[in-house]
Protein backbone atom coordinates (compact mmCIF):
# COMPACT_ATOMS: atom_id res chain seq x y z
CA UNK A 1 0.00 0.00 0.00
CA UNK A 2 1.46 3.33 -0.99
CA UNK A 3 0.79 6.51 0.87
CA UNK A 4 1.11 9.75 -1.01
CA UNK A 5 2.49 12.35 1.34
CA UNK A 6 2.13 15.32 -0.97
CA UNK A 7 -0.80 15.60 -3.33
CA UNK A 8 0.47 17.88 -6.06
CA UNK A 9 -2.67 19.92 -6.31
CA UNK A 10 -2.92 23.46 -7.56
CA UNK A 11 -2.36 25.05 -4.15
CA UNK A 12 0.83 23.07 -3.50
CA UNK A 13 2.16 23.92 -6.95
CA UNK A 14 1.38 27.61 -6.52
CA UNK A 15 2.90 27.66 -3.04
CA UNK A 16 5.98 25.91 -4.37
CA UNK A 17 6.33 28.36 -7.23
CA UNK A 18 5.78 31.30 -4.90
CA UNK A 19 8.33 30.10 -2.37
CA UNK A 20 10.85 29.42 -5.12
CA UNK A 21 10.28 32.97 -6.28
CA UNK A 22 10.74 34.36 -2.77
CA UNK A 23 14.00 32.45 -2.40
CA UNK A 24 15.16 33.89 -5.69
CA UNK A 25 14.27 37.35 -4.44
CA UNK A 26 16.59 37.13 -1.46
CA UNK A 27 19.22 39.52 -2.72
CA UNK A 28 21.73 39.77 0.06
CA UNK A 29 24.25 37.03 0.36
CA UNK A 30 24.72 37.43 4.06
CA UNK A 31 28.24 36.09 4.05
CA UNK A 32 30.72 38.67 5.25
CA UNK A 33 34.39 38.46 4.65
CA UNK A 34 34.97 38.02 8.36
CA UNK A 35 37.20 35.26 9.56
CA UNK A 36 35.77 32.03 10.88
CA UNK A 37 36.97 31.99 14.47
CA UNK A 38 39.59 29.46 15.48
CA UNK A 39 40.82 28.14 12.17
CA UNK A 40 41.51 31.44 10.38
CA UNK A 41 41.19 30.08 6.89
CA UNK A 42 42.26 32.62 4.28
CA UNK A 43 39.47 34.86 2.97
CA UNK A 44 38.61 34.17 -0.67
CA UNK A 45 38.59 36.83 -3.36
CA UNK A 46 35.00 37.80 -4.18
CA UNK A 47 33.51 37.79 -7.70
CA UNK A 48 33.80 41.28 -9.14
CA UNK A 49 36.14 42.27 -6.33
CA UNK A 50 38.78 43.59 -8.70
CA UNK A 51 36.36 45.69 -10.77
CA UNK A 52 37.73 49.20 -11.33
CA UNK A 53 40.91 48.39 -9.40
CA UNK A 54 43.87 50.70 -10.00
CA UNK A 55 47.12 49.65 -8.35
CA UNK A 56 49.09 52.04 -6.22
CA UNK A 57 46.40 54.31 -4.81
CA UNK A 58 48.00 56.99 -2.59
CA UNK A 59 47.69 56.93 1.20
CA UNK A 60 44.82 59.21 2.23
CA UNK A 61 43.51 60.79 5.43
CA UNK A 62 39.93 60.12 4.32
CA UNK A 63 37.68 60.02 1.24
CA UNK A 64 35.11 62.36 2.74
CA UNK A 65 32.95 61.59 5.77
CA UNK A 66 29.62 59.94 6.49
CA UNK A 67 30.60 56.30 6.13
CA UNK A 68 33.27 54.32 7.95
CA UNK A 69 34.92 51.21 6.57
CA UNK A 70 37.03 49.36 9.13
CA UNK A 71 38.22 45.92 10.09
CA UNK A 72 41.02 43.71 11.33
CA UNK A 73 43.46 41.99 9.01
CA UNK A 74 44.80 38.63 10.20
CA UNK A 75 47.30 36.05 9.09
CA UNK A 76 45.96 32.71 7.90
CA UNK A 77 46.41 29.85 10.36
CA UNK A 78 47.59 31.62 13.52
CA UNK A 79 45.15 34.51 13.13
CA UNK A 80 47.65 37.03 14.44
CA UNK A 81 46.81 40.64 13.52
CA UNK A 82 48.94 42.00 10.67
CA UNK A 83 50.33 45.47 11.29
CA UNK A 84 51.57 48.05 8.84
CA UNK A 85 49.94 46.55 5.75
CA UNK A 86 48.61 48.70 2.95
CA UNK A 87 44.90 48.25 2.25
CA UNK A 88 43.26 49.94 -0.72
CA UNK A 89 39.59 50.92 -0.61
CA UNK A 90 37.41 52.33 -3.38
CA UNK A 91 33.66 52.94 -3.70
CA UNK A 92 31.08 55.03 -5.54
CA UNK A 93 30.00 58.24 -3.81
CA UNK A 94 28.06 61.29 -4.93
CA UNK A 95 31.33 62.58 -6.40
CA UNK A 96 31.12 59.88 -9.05
CA UNK A 97 31.62 56.20 -9.70
CA UNK A 98 34.40 53.89 -8.58
CA UNK A 99 36.84 55.32 -11.14
CA UNK A 100 36.66 58.82 -9.73
CA UNK A 101 40.17 59.35 -8.27
CA UNK A 102 38.80 61.04 -5.14
CA UNK A 103 36.86 57.83 -4.38
CA UNK A 104 40.00 55.73 -4.03
CA UNK A 105 42.69 55.60 -1.38
CA UNK A 106 44.99 53.44 0.70
CA UNK A 107 45.36 53.15 4.48
CA UNK A 108 47.79 51.25 6.70
CA UNK A 109 46.83 48.78 9.41
CA UNK A 110 47.82 49.82 12.94
CA UNK A 111 49.65 47.85 15.62
CA UNK A 112 46.51 45.77 16.27
CA UNK A 113 46.02 44.92 12.60
CA UNK A 114 43.12 47.35 12.38
CA UNK A 115 42.39 49.61 9.42
CA UNK A 116 39.84 52.39 9.24
CA UNK A 117 38.81 54.85 6.54
CA UNK A 118 36.16 57.56 6.47
CA UNK A 119 34.36 57.81 3.11
CA UNK A 120 31.50 59.96 1.85
CA UNK A 121 28.12 58.18 1.98
CA UNK A 122 28.18 55.21 -0.39
CA UNK A 123 25.91 55.29 -3.41
CA UNK A 124 25.05 52.12 -5.34
CA UNK A 125 27.43 51.37 -8.19
CA UNK A 126 25.78 49.30 -10.90
CA UNK A 127 22.70 48.53 -8.86
CA UNK A 128 24.20 47.47 -5.56
CA UNK A 129 25.65 49.58 -2.74
CA UNK A 130 29.05 48.07 -2.06
CA UNK A 131 32.67 48.91 -1.41
CA UNK A 132 35.88 47.36 -2.68
CA UNK A 133 38.83 46.39 -0.50
CA UNK A 134 42.13 45.15 -1.89
CA UNK A 135 45.41 43.85 -0.57
CA UNK A 136 47.90 43.76 -3.43
CA UNK A 137 51.45 43.81 -2.05
CA UNK A 138 54.16 41.13 -2.14
CA UNK A 139 53.90 40.09 1.53
CA UNK A 140 50.77 37.94 1.20
CA UNK A 141 48.45 36.57 -1.48
CA UNK A 142 46.53 39.22 -3.38
CA UNK A 143 42.94 39.62 -2.20
CA UNK A 144 40.03 41.55 -3.71
CA UNK A 145 36.82 41.96 -1.69
CA UNK A 146 33.47 43.41 -2.70
CA UNK A 147 31.31 43.45 0.44
CA UNK A 148 27.72 44.63 -0.06
CA UNK A 149 26.02 47.03 2.34
CA UNK A 150 22.73 45.90 3.84
CA UNK A 151 21.34 49.29 2.92
CA UNK A 152 22.80 52.28 1.16
CA UNK A 153 21.86 54.30 4.23
CA UNK A 154 24.27 52.32 6.42
CA UNK A 155 26.82 54.50 8.17
CA UNK A 156 29.53 51.91 8.60
CA UNK A 157 30.75 48.49 7.67
CA UNK A 158 33.20 46.20 9.43
CA UNK A 159 35.12 43.90 7.13
CA UNK A 160 37.69 41.63 8.77
CA UNK A 161 39.72 39.38 6.55
CA UNK A 162 42.49 36.81 6.61
CA UNK A 163 45.47 36.88 4.26
CA UNK A 164 47.05 33.73 2.87
CA UNK A 165 50.82 33.34 2.53
CA UNK A 166 52.19 34.72 -0.71
CA UNK A 167 52.42 31.67 -2.91
CA UNK A 168 52.05 32.21 -6.62
CA UNK A 169 50.80 35.74 -6.32
CA UNK A 170 48.88 36.15 -9.52
CA UNK A 171 48.00 39.79 -9.02
CA UNK A 172 44.84 40.93 -10.69
CA UNK A 173 43.37 38.09 -12.69
CA UNK A 174 41.05 39.19 -15.47
CA UNK B 1 -18.14 50.04 -35.74
CA UNK B 2 -17.17 53.69 -35.24
CA UNK B 3 -16.52 54.75 -31.67
CA UNK B 4 -19.06 57.05 -30.06
CA UNK B 5 -18.01 60.31 -28.47
CA UNK B 6 -18.36 58.86 -24.97
CA UNK B 7 -16.15 55.97 -26.01
CA UNK B 8 -13.56 58.37 -27.39
CA UNK B 9 -13.35 60.39 -24.20
CA UNK B 10 -13.12 57.19 -22.16
CA UNK B 11 -10.32 56.04 -24.43
CA UNK B 12 -8.51 59.33 -23.97
CA UNK B 13 -8.71 59.06 -20.17
CA UNK B 14 -7.45 55.48 -20.29
CA UNK B 15 -4.46 56.41 -22.46
CA UNK B 16 -3.67 59.39 -20.23
CA UNK B 17 -3.59 57.08 -17.19
CA UNK B 18 -1.38 54.61 -19.11
CA UNK B 19 0.96 57.41 -20.17
CA UNK B 20 1.23 58.61 -16.56
CA UNK B 21 2.13 55.16 -15.21
CA UNK B 22 4.71 54.78 -18.00
CA UNK B 23 6.34 58.22 -17.84
CA UNK B 24 6.43 59.01 -14.08
CA UNK B 25 9.11 56.37 -13.33
CA UNK B 26 11.24 57.60 -16.25
CA UNK B 27 11.07 61.23 -15.10
CA UNK B 28 11.66 60.24 -11.45
CA UNK B 29 14.77 58.26 -12.42
CA UNK B 30 16.05 61.07 -14.63
CA UNK B 31 15.92 63.61 -11.79
CA UNK B 32 17.28 61.23 -9.13
CA UNK B 33 20.10 62.65 -7.00
CA UNK B 34 21.94 59.38 -7.64
CA UNK B 35 22.53 60.48 -11.25
CA UNK B 36 24.86 63.17 -9.91
CA UNK B 37 28.48 62.41 -10.63
CA UNK B 38 27.67 59.47 -12.88
CA UNK B 39 29.43 59.26 -16.22
CA UNK B 40 27.33 59.99 -19.31
CA UNK B 41 27.39 56.40 -20.62
CA UNK B 42 26.23 55.06 -17.26
CA UNK B 43 23.32 57.52 -17.14
CA UNK B 44 22.29 56.66 -20.72
CA UNK B 45 22.60 52.92 -20.11
CA UNK B 46 20.57 53.09 -16.93
CA UNK B 47 17.87 55.31 -18.38
CA UNK B 48 17.51 53.07 -21.45
CA UNK B 49 16.68 50.24 -19.06
CA UNK B 50 14.03 52.35 -17.32
CA UNK B 51 12.49 53.27 -20.68
CA UNK B 52 12.46 49.58 -21.70
CA UNK B 53 10.60 48.70 -18.49
CA UNK B 54 7.95 51.35 -19.17
CA UNK B 55 7.59 50.16 -22.78
CA UNK B 56 7.05 46.60 -21.51
CA UNK B 57 4.03 47.87 -19.60
CA UNK B 58 2.53 49.69 -22.63
CA UNK B 59 3.32 46.96 -25.18
CA UNK B 60 0.60 44.39 -24.35
CA UNK B 61 -2.03 47.14 -24.06
CA UNK B 62 -1.50 48.03 -27.72
CA UNK B 63 -2.92 44.76 -28.99
CA UNK B 64 -4.72 42.92 -26.21
CA UNK B 65 -7.10 45.81 -25.52
CA UNK B 66 -8.37 46.04 -29.10
CA UNK B 67 -10.97 47.14 -29.99
CA UNK B 68 -11.69 48.86 -26.65
CA UNK B 69 -8.71 51.24 -26.51
CA UNK B 70 -7.68 51.22 -30.16
CA UNK B 71 -8.80 49.76 -33.50
CA UNK B 72 -7.15 46.36 -33.95
CA UNK B 73 -5.21 47.19 -37.13
CA UNK B 74 -3.75 50.39 -35.72
CA UNK B 75 -2.96 48.65 -32.44
CA UNK B 76 -1.02 45.94 -34.24
CA UNK B 77 1.03 48.55 -36.12
CA UNK B 78 1.85 50.31 -32.85
CA UNK B 79 2.63 46.96 -31.23
CA UNK B 80 5.20 46.21 -33.96
CA UNK B 81 6.87 49.56 -33.43
CA UNK B 82 6.69 48.99 -29.69
CA UNK B 83 8.54 45.70 -30.11
CA UNK B 84 11.25 47.39 -32.17
CA UNK B 85 11.51 50.16 -29.56
CA UNK B 86 11.88 47.62 -26.72
CA UNK B 87 14.66 45.78 -28.58
CA UNK B 88 16.37 49.11 -29.30
CA UNK B 89 16.08 50.29 -25.69
CA UNK B 90 17.46 47.02 -24.32
CA UNK B 91 20.30 47.08 -26.88
CA UNK B 92 21.15 50.63 -25.76
CA UNK B 93 20.85 49.60 -22.09
CA UNK B 94 23.36 46.78 -22.51
CA UNK B 95 25.52 48.53 -25.10
CA UNK B 96 26.00 51.75 -23.14
CA UNK B 97 26.61 49.91 -19.85
CA UNK B 98 29.11 47.68 -21.67
CA UNK B 99 30.90 50.72 -23.05
CA UNK B 100 31.00 52.20 -19.54
CA UNK B 101 32.09 49.03 -17.74
CA UNK B 102 32.86 46.02 -19.96
CA UNK B 103 33.89 43.96 -16.90
CA UNK B 104 30.55 44.29 -15.15
CA UNK B 105 28.47 43.56 -18.24
CA UNK B 106 30.61 40.63 -19.42
CA UNK B 107 30.35 39.11 -15.92
CA UNK B 108 26.58 39.49 -16.12
CA UNK B 109 26.33 37.95 -19.60
CA UNK B 110 28.57 35.06 -18.55
CA UNK B 111 26.44 34.57 -15.40
CA UNK B 112 29.34 35.14 -13.01
CA UNK B 113 28.32 38.59 -11.82
CA UNK B 114 28.30 39.22 -8.06
CA UNK B 115 24.90 40.89 -8.37
CA UNK B 116 21.85 38.61 -8.08
CA UNK B 117 19.75 40.76 -10.41
CA UNK B 118 22.09 40.21 -13.36
CA UNK B 119 20.82 36.67 -13.88
CA UNK B 120 17.22 37.87 -14.25
CA UNK B 121 18.32 40.56 -16.69
CA UNK B 122 20.08 37.95 -18.80
CA UNK B 123 17.07 35.59 -18.74
CA UNK B 124 14.87 38.45 -19.88
CA UNK B 125 17.40 39.40 -22.55
CA UNK B 126 17.55 35.95 -24.15
CA UNK B 127 13.76 35.60 -24.14
CA UNK B 128 13.62 38.99 -25.87
CA UNK B 129 16.24 37.95 -28.45
CA UNK B 130 14.30 34.75 -29.16
CA UNK B 131 11.07 36.72 -29.53
CA UNK B 132 12.68 39.15 -31.95
CA UNK B 133 14.13 36.27 -34.01
CA UNK B 134 10.75 34.50 -34.13
CA UNK B 135 8.96 37.72 -35.05
CA UNK B 136 11.40 38.34 -37.89
CA UNK B 137 11.37 34.79 -39.26
CA UNK B 138 7.95 33.41 -38.45
CA UNK B 139 6.81 33.49 -42.08
CA UNK B 140 9.98 31.78 -43.25
CA UNK B 141 9.60 29.22 -40.45
CA UNK B 142 5.97 28.72 -41.57
CA UNK B 143 4.87 29.24 -37.99
CA UNK B 144 1.07 29.12 -37.87
CA UNK B 145 -0.58 32.17 -36.44
CA UNK B 146 -1.83 30.15 -33.46
CA UNK B 147 1.59 28.73 -32.63
CA UNK B 148 3.21 32.14 -33.00
CA UNK B 149 0.58 33.63 -30.69
CA UNK B 150 1.20 31.00 -27.99
CA UNK B 151 5.01 31.13 -28.28
CA UNK B 152 5.01 34.92 -28.23
CA UNK B 153 2.71 35.03 -25.19
CA UNK B 154 4.83 32.56 -23.19
CA UNK B 155 8.03 34.44 -24.06
CA UNK B 156 6.40 37.80 -23.29
CA UNK B 157 5.39 36.65 -19.81
CA UNK B 158 8.97 35.40 -19.27
CA UNK B 159 10.52 38.65 -20.53
CA UNK B 160 8.35 40.80 -18.29
CA UNK B 161 8.59 38.56 -15.21
CA UNK B 162 12.38 38.29 -15.35
CA UNK B 163 12.69 41.95 -16.32
CA UNK B 164 10.57 43.04 -13.37
CA UNK B 165 12.58 40.95 -10.89
CA UNK B 166 15.77 42.42 -12.43
CA UNK B 167 14.42 45.96 -11.95
CA UNK B 168 13.11 45.44 -8.41
CA UNK B 169 16.36 43.93 -7.14
CA UNK B 170 18.40 46.85 -8.46
CA UNK B 171 19.17 49.67 -6.08
CA UNK B 172 19.65 52.52 -8.45
CA UNK B 173 18.27 55.76 -9.77
CA UNK B 174 14.64 54.62 -10.05
CA UNK B 175 12.30 55.94 -7.38
CA UNK B 176 10.97 52.98 -5.37
CA UNK B 177 7.23 53.63 -5.44
CA UNK B 178 6.97 54.53 -9.14
CA UNK B 179 9.22 51.55 -9.93
CA UNK B 180 6.94 49.19 -8.05
CA UNK B 181 3.92 50.77 -9.75
CA UNK B 182 5.21 50.28 -13.28
CA UNK B 183 6.45 46.76 -12.46
CA UNK B 184 3.07 45.65 -11.11
CA UNK B 185 1.35 47.35 -14.05
CA UNK B 186 3.62 45.57 -16.53
CA UNK B 187 3.03 42.17 -14.91
CA UNK B 188 -0.73 42.74 -14.80
CA UNK B 189 -0.95 44.02 -18.39
CA UNK B 190 1.14 41.14 -19.71
CA UNK B 191 -0.73 38.44 -17.77
CA UNK B 192 -4.18 39.78 -18.61
CA UNK B 193 -3.09 40.43 -22.20
CA UNK B 194 -1.82 36.87 -22.64
CA UNK B 195 -5.05 35.47 -21.18
CA UNK B 196 -7.21 37.72 -23.37
CA UNK B 197 -5.33 36.89 -26.58
CA UNK B 198 -5.06 33.15 -25.96
CA UNK B 199 -8.09 32.20 -23.87
CA UNK B 200 -10.79 34.80 -23.35
CA UNK B 201 -10.87 36.24 -26.87
CA UNK B 202 -11.06 32.87 -28.65
CA UNK B 203 -13.71 31.67 -26.16
CA UNK B 204 -15.85 34.74 -26.79
CA UNK B 205 -15.55 34.33 -30.53
CA UNK B 206 -16.51 30.67 -30.32
CA UNK B 207 -19.57 31.53 -28.23
CA UNK B 208 -20.62 34.22 -30.67
CA UNK B 209 -20.29 31.73 -33.53
CA UNK B 210 -22.45 29.19 -31.69
CA UNK B 211 -25.05 31.84 -31.07
CA UNK B 212 -25.08 32.91 -34.72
Amino acid sequence: MTVTIIHPNRRILLLGAASAGVVGLLPRHLATASAQTGVHAPTQTMPGGANNYMPGAPLVENLGTGFVASGIVRKAGSGEPLRNLRIQIWAATDRGGEREPSNRGSVMTDANGRYRLDISPIVPQFGQPHIHIAYDDPGFATLFLRPVLNSRHDKSMAVDFVLAPAAGNAGKSS
Amino acid sequence: MPASRADKSRRRIAWLAIAAVATIPVVAAAVSPLQRGREFLWVIGGMAGVVALSLLFVQPLLTATAPVLMPAARGLRWHRWGGIAIVAAVALHIGALYAYSPEDVMDALLLVAPTPFSLYGVISLWCLVLTALLAATRRRLRLSHRNWRIAHSVLAVAIVSAGVVHAILIEGAMEEISKLMVCIAALAATTVGALEINVLGPLRRRRNLQRA
